[in-house]
């Protein structure tokens, strides 16, 4: 072999993070997770990281032994175990003075459902580990079930008719394990989310982020709209972009309009909405809620914008 | 050294806290642990240890105390975690996939019946769900066996040669809260038993992937390997045992164990603690005459055929006691040590002590005679022991 062909090869001094996800990775196009990653490559800048995967697209992703598609070390672990995976390298990190930050990057499904466990347990214990769910709503990997994360009115595979029950308030179950920092991220505001990311990735103790990331296959919406997805679900208030410190100190990133044109879009650009029949009207209650209750958690009654 | 009153389940401690502090020149030692009756003890006394350069790390699961220590192996440090019964069975998605990861984590098992209904005695089944997920079983016979075996084991696992998990199996009760004298040796001598860890495996920050998706020529690879790391494993005991008596003056016992085979025309085979009872029952059938022997099957995974096949040579009635059942098909060991056995050799199967039941000597006799009247091998049988 010769040696610009060695030189292509990951060896011990090629860069450790840059970028996170690789050319040749098998995920789909448009997708959310995917960007994502991407925007976590920026934010570790160099960091050494060692990632752990559960069961999921990520997963998939690397592409098949001996290949990886990941830009990082990573452990690809049983799906409901990827928290406590991450204790053991974060424990071991500790005990020998290494600065590596250990990322758990884990799905919807592996987080809100079969992980839940695990990771409230390293959360209560207050592990060295920042935690990132990618939100796509959905068991993307197989074929697009509904998970706990999958919205009331969406339609998937075994909720053919579109799923009744709303999902959890994640940020809120890990905010009240007063955790160091918790933070929803937007992939339409990445100045926002790279300042989220790196202050989680510099931070010590249990981190959280969550990421909405679009699933055209899923969401059965155009590849190229992931992004504005996103914003459009910031925009009508369902998707808060906050971040949660010790449990306690609720910052608002990014005020909403609650503009209904931004829901009712947000529900047409996605076929997995139309099946049900839910409309725009019949989520503005639970929006309302929601936001009533980050507003008392903020200690704010009205949008910090609207103060001056 | 020092001699000290221990049930098994504090000498797995002792030798897991050793052993972890013998890796605190390399990469330390980190246990995940949950609690459980009959093995709660082992984890208790393990928390209250101090371990330089060592974690343990109190999980809400067995399945997550294997996922730390499949986390602390994948970054290079000696692993132990220690359970039993449903728990066992909780851990298992984990405990293959520490395996298939060809992470050397070292867990005591107490071995507990399966529930429910809900019962905290011996029987053997717990591990055995664990048979073939690629494991090395080692199943004791005494306290100092487990102390010895936990070292033992750790030297076992990391050999470059092996680099698998091992269990070191010891039964509820007879042995996990059963005092007895044990001798737990100096820090020094186990340092120098055991080297530093050095997993060639482990993450550092080379970008790859431990654990990521095979295709099928991929997997016939990886399974080959993990096959040819079990054949290798019997060579590396032997080596371990020579120095495992160099530095502490007592040979660990082998794979297979005989007692009083040497003109044996019957003999009963069986594991854990029952082979004890087997060999006071061997005591008093020759001390009436009768060439009764007793075989004692320790390591189970890897599987020692060659052993037993030598052991059977001759022989033409033999008794396998299990405490376990294969429920649909009979005793796992008699499964398993039958074909070892010359053609028209009559071996029967009789299982005994399921949930606890206490095996005396009286029942071993009872199946010799049953063994020495049968004409033909028959189903295998289950037996009460009672009490």
């Amino acid at each position: 072999m010769s040696d610009s062909v060695l030189a292509t090869l990951p060896g011990d001094r090629s860069p450790a993070c840059e970028p996170l996800l690789r050319p040749g990775n098998s995920n789909c196009g448009g997708c959310g997770m995917s960007t994502a990653f991407q925007l976590l490559g920026r934010a570790v800048e160099g960091r050494p990281v060692q990632l752990v995967i559960p069961a999921s697209c990520a997963a998939v992703a690397a592409g098949p032994f001996p290949f990886s598609a990941l830009g990082a070390p990573a452990v690809l672990s049983t799906f409901g175990a990827a928290a406590a995976v991450a204790t053991g390298l974060a424990q071991v990190a500790r005990l020998n003075g290494e600065a590596t930050r250990v990322v758990v990057w884990a799905g919807d499904g592996g987080t809100y459902d079969i992980g839940m466990a695990s990771l409230s347990a390293a959360a209560e214990r207050d592990e060295d580990v920042l935690y990132v769910c990618y939100d796509n709503e959905i068991y993307g990997n197989t074929g697009g079930q509904r998970s706990s994360a999958t919205p009331a009115g969406a339609a998937t595979t075994n909720t053919p008719r579109g799923k009744r029950e709303q999902k959890k308030d994640i940020l809120g179950i890990l905010a009240a394990h007063r955790i160091p920092y918790a933070a929803s991220v937007s992939l339409a505001h990445p100045q926002d989310a790279l300042r989220k990311m790196r202050r989680a990735l510099d931070a010590r103790g249990f981190r959280f982020l969550h990421a909405l990331a679009p699933c055209p296959t899923g969401w059965k919406s155009e590849p190229a709209l992931g992004v504005e997805l996103v914003r459009l679900a910031v925009r009508s208030g369902l998707y808060p972009v906050i971040e949660i410190v010790d449990g306690r100190k609720l910052v608002v990133n990014v005020e909403p309009e609650f503009s209904a044109e931004a829901l009712e879009l947000y529900l047409s650009l996605q076929r997995r909405f139309q099946r049900s029949g839910v409309e725009a009207r019949d989520l503005r209650a639970a929006i309302e809620r929601h936001w009533r209750e980050l507003r008392s958690r903020s200690g704010r009654i009205v949008p910090a914008e609207r103060e001056g | 050294m020092a001699v000290e009153l221990l049930s098994a389940n504090h000498a797995a401690a002792l030798a897991a806290a050793l052993a972890g502090r013998a890796n605190r020149g390399a990469r330390g030692f980190c246990s995940g642990v949950y609690p459980i009756t009959p093995s709660t003890e082992c984890m208790e006394l393990l928390c209250n240890q101090e371990i330089e350069k060592g974690s343990v790390v109190r999980v809400e699961s067995e399945h997550s105390a294997m996922a730390v220590c499949i986390g602390a192996a994948a970054g290079g440090a000696r692993t132990f975690t220690t359970s039993s019964s449903n728990g066992i069975a909780l851990m298992a998605e984990n405990a293959v996939a520490a395996a298939l990861l060809r992470l050397p984590v070292v867990m005591a098992a107490a071995n507990r019946t399966l529930g429910p209904p809900w019962n905290i005695w011996a029987d053997h089944g717990d591990t055995l769900l664990l048979r073939d997920a690629g494991w090395i079983q080692l199943y004791c016979a005494d306290n100092q066996e487990v102390l010895d075996s936990v070292l033992f084991a750790f030297r076992l696992a990391e050999d470059r040669r092996v680099l698998l998990p091992v269990m070191v199996c010891q039964e509820a009760f007879v042995l996990s809260h059963t005092m007895a004298q044990t001798d737990v040796p100096a820090q020094e001598a186990v340092d120098r038993f055991l080297p530093p860890l050095a997993h060639p495996g482990r993450l550092t920050s080379t970008p790859r992937v431990l654990g990521g998706i095979d295709v099928p020529h991929a997997t016939e690879v990886h399974r080959a390997q993990h096959q040819e790391a079990m054949g290798r494993v019997l060579e590396v005991y032997r080596e371990a045992q020579d120095e495992f008596e160099a530095v502490f003056g007592r040979r660990p016992a082998d794979p297979v164990v005989a007692y009083r085979t040497e003109d044996a025309e019957a003999l009963v085979v069986s594991m854990g603690t029952i082979a004890s009872t087997v060999e006071r029952a061997v005591d008093a059938a020759r001390a009436r005459g009768e060439k009764l022997g007793a075989v004692r099957v320790r390591a189970l995974r890897p599987f020692p055929g060659a052993a037993l096949a030598r052991l059977f040579r001759g022989v033409r009635r033999i008794a396998v006691v299990d405490r376990n059942v294969s429920l649909g098909f009979g005793g796992v060991l008699w499964g398993e040590a039958r074909g070892e056995a010359e053609p028209g050799a009559i071996v029967q199967g009789y299982m005994i002590g399921l949930g606890g039941g206490d095996v005396r000597p009286e029942h071993v006799l009872a199946i010799a005679a049953d063994l020495a009247a049968r004409r033909v091998a028959g189903d295998p049988v289950l037996l009460e022991a009672g009490a």
